[in-house]
């Protein structure tokens, strides 16, 4: 009997904490499409002709052969360093696919000129978007073997054959590095 | 993103996209997906909470090491903690409907002039 009403206890507080969680069903149940919205905003501007978002039937898999705590892993951002010599604000121009140092990553990079929500947050955290303080401390709890020593960088592009190129350069600086796992974070 | 997704993984590089426009990832297809129900703008985790990045970029690498096949979506059990930005992101409504549609006319025009 002891034991039954352990379980009673214990299957109302699951119940509880459960009941808590799904309160998050009265608000919301779908993920926002960004396909309808953009093509609704655009429609709204007058343009006629919808924009085309990139699509595949076949997607490559390539699986991973080693130990996570043994890989060496490089994060790939859309967001750009500001210019050289200003300290913030002034925009990245004549963007191009780049890598960086991660011991020499900014305090701030430039965002300012991708399609994020800028009034329900803000990118003044780098780590939000691009995590190599997080990855820095997941190595030395063992988790990974290593955070590669240069983050990518690649402009987001309308011409996928422009991406294409792009991405052809940052897949040989991978395998110059030995990156093993590479961390894509779109903003 | 998505591209360069698919193009490291032709190379032989084992990906994981951490995002939070799941459909536009999804509609291209990547090999894993990490899909974070936030604003655009933070995927990995809410800014000056380290923690919850932390927890995030581990989900990710995780994600990473134990899919089994392409087009592995996982959502991250985190949450932004209000709803608004849903529905306020990109809005069109009486208040901006004829500024939007002069941004696109005078866009149309600057497009037109530099032809």
């Amino acid at each position: 009997m002891r034991c039954s009403l352990q379980l009673v206890v214990g299957c109302a507080e699951y119940v509880r904490g459960m009941g808590a969680k799904a309160d998050r069903q009265l608000e919301r149940r779908s993920y926002v499409s960004y396909i309808d919205k953009s093509r609704e905003y655009y429609q709204a501007q007058g343009f006629e002709q919808a924009y085309r978002w990139a699509a595949f039937d076949d997607v490559p898999f390539s699986r991973l052969v080693k130990p996570l705590s043994e890989c060496n892993v490089a994060v790939v951002t859309t967001s750009f360093l500001h210019h050289h010599d200003s300290a913030w604000g002034a925009p990245a121009s004549n963007k191009v696919v780049y890598h960086h140092p991660v011991g020499e990553a900014p305090d701030r990079m430039f965002t300012a000129d991708l399609s994020w929500d800028k009034q329900a947050t803000h990118t003044d955290d780098t780590e939000t978007f691009l995590p190599l303080a997080r990855l820095v401390e997941l190595a030395a709890q063992g988790v990974i073997g290593s955070l590669n020593h240069r983050f990518f960088g690649v402009p987001t592009e309308y011409s996928q054959r422009k991406t294409g190129l792009d991405a052809e350069a940052i897949a040989n600086w991978c395998a110059e590095d030995g990156v093993d796992i590479a961390l894509l974070v779109p903003l | 993103m998505s591209l360069v997704a698919r193009h490291l993984e032709e190379a032989g590089i084992t990906t994981v996209v951490v995002g939070s426009a799941r459909d536009i990832v999804e509609e291209a297809g990547v090999p894993r997906f990490v899909f974070v129900d936030f604003p655009l703008g933070n995927p990995c985790g809410k800014p000056g909470d380290p923690a919850m990045q932390r927890d995030i970029t581990a989900f990710a690498l995780d994600t990473a090491a134990v899919a089994i096949a392409p087009r592995t979506t996982v959502q991250a059990p985190q949450r932004w903690g209000s709803d608004a930005w849903r529905d306020a992101f990109m809005a069109i409504d009486e208040h901006n409907r004829d500024e939007l549609r002069a941004a696109g006319e005078a866009r149309r025009a600057h497009q037109a002039a530099a032809r």
